[in-house]
């Protein structure tokens, strides 16, 4: 944790983090409610995998089923990966580009509370009439106002809020990376992380910008008898399902490149190695990125949009499997011959390379039109990107985990824990999933809470629950391990625990609020690898010691975040029966936002800063 | 990297962009921009897809009037040159030139809005309710989001020029107004498509 000895300014704690605008307490804000978002819809996983264990079972209703796996797809993809991937982003990159910030604090604040306070909003829902219960995707007619509950406003909402503050930390990263990097850090030095953070803020300032008008068309449908999505008005129903997967289809890479960029750091400090094939891993991201904004309408081949356009979409969705077939091949020669050490973090990393490779086989599977009426909308798919999130995403954030834990709470997890942690997770993994595939193919349908028995399913279904059973137990270890390591673990003293290679193993551990008393000077690609060959293994630095400039905390980026919440919920509050008029939460809530936002106009705030003194004393403290 | 600039010989050639708090202000105007450019796609695809879904109620082409769209487009290129006025005026430190063609950018963007609504009135008392149909609810949405637009860049460069009435160009207001033109020519190009998206794919066909 960032400790008291990194501090200049006192404050009470709960106000300190209430204002932060410090990237690094930030990250930690993310982490943390990005883990209770993953807790929350893990959970609702394993009990929706108890009512699928045997035919006919009774254990949740068909209602709550809906409302299950709605809200586990919603929060895993939006609340919870989402958020952990913007803490790393968070806490890594100002560090590996050698920067004191990022570009834009007070954004990055503000995207930190939208977020939050948007998915408390969908969160809501459970008091206020049940979740949404039409898929994360929503499709209309189900989510129109004909046959929607009132959990679908609170989808709708919660996610055009919560998706806001996707937004405008997107665009932060992106200023960040360009402007902010130090000298010597072109843009062919920069860590693979800090690449893959670059184009997937690009893919979400593309992105999100859709789902925020799709949410909007919907919402307006919805609460304010517009007819986008009434065919009887006039309305068509493809739309939304066009604009939902311009948004989706980039999501998923949204989610998977910052995985990527993980991989490849943590690969090549455990094979002390340098990456293999560093500039075309950053062409294959490049190209990634810009393809999987060619490929949405893979996943409405069955609407019958015509062969025309099936094969178009089919092609160019089977090119995307050809940058990846490179990093995967770039993965396996960096550990090839290298000096390879085997930790909790290195077998995650390792281990996501085999576990992605089913995933993208079976995406190409999947790509092949005419054969796609058979997978869609069966457990095929369900596995299929099982495979890429949990075999992609969800092992290399455990991975950046046990990799950056010891930079960012000055102590290692737990090798031990992390390794039983490892197995049950992984063995629970395939247990869970590949046996869905085959489920798929026998005809099991997904979204349908229960089945008959005989059909062929009951075993299967049985050996997936084990399986679900198998991870939970494993994240409830990795919880006792996060518990038991903040306890026993030695305190790291060192820089640089791992041995690593990147500019973020120059700060010290803990890391000062400033990051670096002096602008490190980059003079290579892997620059404190270099230094440790070619100098004195540290950092040259590029300005002489001098007072530093910090940017003041401030309390606006909540309120403006609440007075949306308020006002997002007043929006709702057409649908529900409160002792309050709409009309007058949504006066009370633009006021707040609106009011907050012509505050922090008017205010002139020029930082502070920490003089030359204290950063002398600070960095006598904590070398 | 340099929070402050020399002054000592007068305010640099570029002020909006002499801090790196004003190049990171550019960029991210920029890039919010490019984000705004995809939202706005959506509406007018959505719009696209759905004006011939006019379920039995008013057409485009009963409605649109084109002299009215005119003096509109008029106005709204007119404070697009305005704004470039007063950012060529701020480039050689000109403040009250500045402010004088910020506030004739303002008031054209108010005529501008004033005139939009006056239409939307228009178009509701000849039966185009926001609920008539799929064509009413897209239009009004893609020209009313566009409509707010405008009315949130009314309401920046109101605080812009209150806030900053007596203090001269500087370079931490510079940035400030710059970002605004940005944004305001953003809105313009943003209407230009609409009146041909719009109005003469409307009237023409």
């Amino acid at each position: 944790m960032v400790s008291e000895a990194t501090n200049t300014l006192k404050k009470s704690v709960f106000w300190d983090w209430m204002t932060t605008v410090d990237h690094k307490k930030i990250a930690i804000l993310y982490l943390l409610a990005g883990t209770l978002f993953f807790l929350k819809a893990g959970l609702m996983a394993v009990i929706f995998r108890i009512q699928l264990i045997a035919p006919e079972m009774e254990f949740i209703s068909g209602q709550t089923f809906n409302e299950f796996i709605t809200m586990h797809g919603t929060l895993m993809l939006f609340l919870a990966v989402t958020p952990i991937f913007f803490a790393f982003m968070n806490f890594v990159v100002p560090l590996q580009i050698g920067a004191r910030d990022v570009a834009f604090p007070f954004v990055n604040a503000l995207g930190f509370w939208l977020f939050f306070l948007g998915g408390l909003l969908l969160s809501l829902s459970w008091f206020f009439g049940g979740a949404p219960d039409a898929g994360w995707t929503s499709y209309v007619p189900l989510a129109s106002r004909e046959f929607g509950g009132v959990g679908i406003d609170f989808y709708v909402l919660g996610l055009q809020i919560s998706g806001f503050g996707t937004l405008v930390s997107g665009i932060n990263f992106i200023v960040t990376i360009i402007n902010m990097r130090a000298p010597g850090m072109t843009m062919m030095r920069l860590p693979l992380f800090c690449w893959t953070t670059l184009l997937t803020s690009i893919l979400i300032v593309f992105a999100f910008t859709p789902l925020a008008a799709g949410l909007a068309l919907l919402m307006l449908d919805r609460i304010f008898d517009a007819q986008f999505f009434i065919p009887g008005e006039g309305g068509n129903v493809v739309i939304w399902q066009h604009i939902f997967w311009i948004f989706g289809h980039p999501e998923v890479y949204i989610l998977v490149l910052p995985a990527f960029g993980m991989i490849s750091e943590v690969i090549p400090a455990f094979s002390k190695k340098r990456l293999f094939g560093y500039t075309s891993m950053v062409f294959a991201v490049l190209i990634i990125a810009f393809l999987s904004f060619m490929v949405w309408m893979h996943h409405m081949f069955t609407v019958g949009i015509g062969p025309i356009a099936n094969s178009i979409f089919a092609i160019s969705t089977m090119t995307i499997a050809v940058p990846t077939g490179i990093k995967i091949f770039n993965w396996l020669f960096t550990m090839w011959g290298g000096k390879l050490t085997f930790n909790t973090a290195m077998i995650f990393a390792a281990s996501f390379v085999p576990t992605f490779v089913l995933g993208g086989v079976t995406g190409v599977m999947l790509a092949m039109a005419p054969v796609d009426h058979l997978y869609h909308d069966t457990y095929f798919v369900v596995a299929h990107f099982h495979y890429i999130i949990v075999g992609g995403i969800v092992l290399g954030i455990f991975a950046a985990l046990f990799y950056w834990y010891p930079k960012m709470f000055g102590h290692k997890l737990n090798e031990t824990l992390g390794m039983i942690m490892f197995w049950l997770f992984y063995i629970g993994f395939h247990l869970t999933f590949f046996i869905q595939h085959i489920l798929g193919l026998v005809g099991m349908p997904r979204r349908v809470y229960t089945y008959l028995e005989g059909q062929g399913m009951d075993t299967m279904n049985f050996i997936s629950t084990i399986g679900a059973f198998l991870m939970a137990v494993a994240v409830i270890i990795l919880i006792i391990n996060i518990v038991y390591s903040a306890l026993k673990s030695e305190p790291v003293t060192v820089d640089d625990p791992w041995d690593a290679r990147t500019l973020e193993w120059a700060t010290h551990t803990p890391v000062p609020e400033y990051n670096f008393a002096q602008t490190p000077q980059v003079r290579s690609l892997d620059p404190v690898f270099y230094e440790k060959i070619h100098g004195n293994g540290k950092m040259k630095p590029a300005e002489p010691l001098d007072d530093i400039h910090m940017p003041s905390g401030s309390i606006l980026p909540f309120f403006i975040s609440l007075g949306l919440f308020i006002a997002g919920f007043g929006f709702i509050s057409f649908h529900l029966d409160l002792f309050i008029s709409p009309y007058v939460l949504i006066a009370i809530g633009g006021i707040v936002t609106f009011g907050s936002m012509g505050l922090r106009s008017m205010q002139t705030d020029h930082g502070y800063h920490i003089s030359k003194e204290t950063v002398e004393e600070m960095e006598k403290e904590l070398s | 990297m340099a929070d402050t600039a020399d002054l000592s010989k007068g305010l640099p050639t570029n002020p909006e962009k002499a801090t790196l708090e004003g190049k990171n202000k550019f960029l991210g105007m920029f890039v919010f921009l490019a984000g705004e450019v995809t939202m706005f796609a959506t509406f007018f695809g959505t719009y696209l897809g759905l004006r011939d879904g006019t379920a039995g109620g008013p057409e485009p082409a009963d409605l649109f009037q084109l002299p009215l769209v005119f003096i509109m487009t008029m106005i709204l290129l007119t404070s697009s040159l305005t704004s470039v006025l007063a950012v060529y005026a701020m480039k050689k430190n000109q403040f009250q030139k500045l402010k004088l063609w910020m506030w004739v950018t303002f008031l054209l963007g108010v005529s501008f809005l004033s005139l939009e609504i006056y239409e939307f009135v228009e178009y509701y008392e000849h039966g185009l309710g926001y609920t008539s149909s799929a064509f009413a609810s897209s239009f009004y949405t893609l020209v009313g989001l566009h409509g707010a637009h405008v009315l949130f860049g009314l309401g920046w460069i109101l605080l812009l020029l209150l806030r900053y009435r007596g203090t001269g160009v500087t370079l931490s207001n510079a940035p400030k107004f710059y970002a605004f033109s940005l944004y305001w020519h953003f809105i313009d190009v943003v209407w230009v498509f609409i009146f041909t998206v719009v109005y003469l794919m409307g009237i023409g066909a």
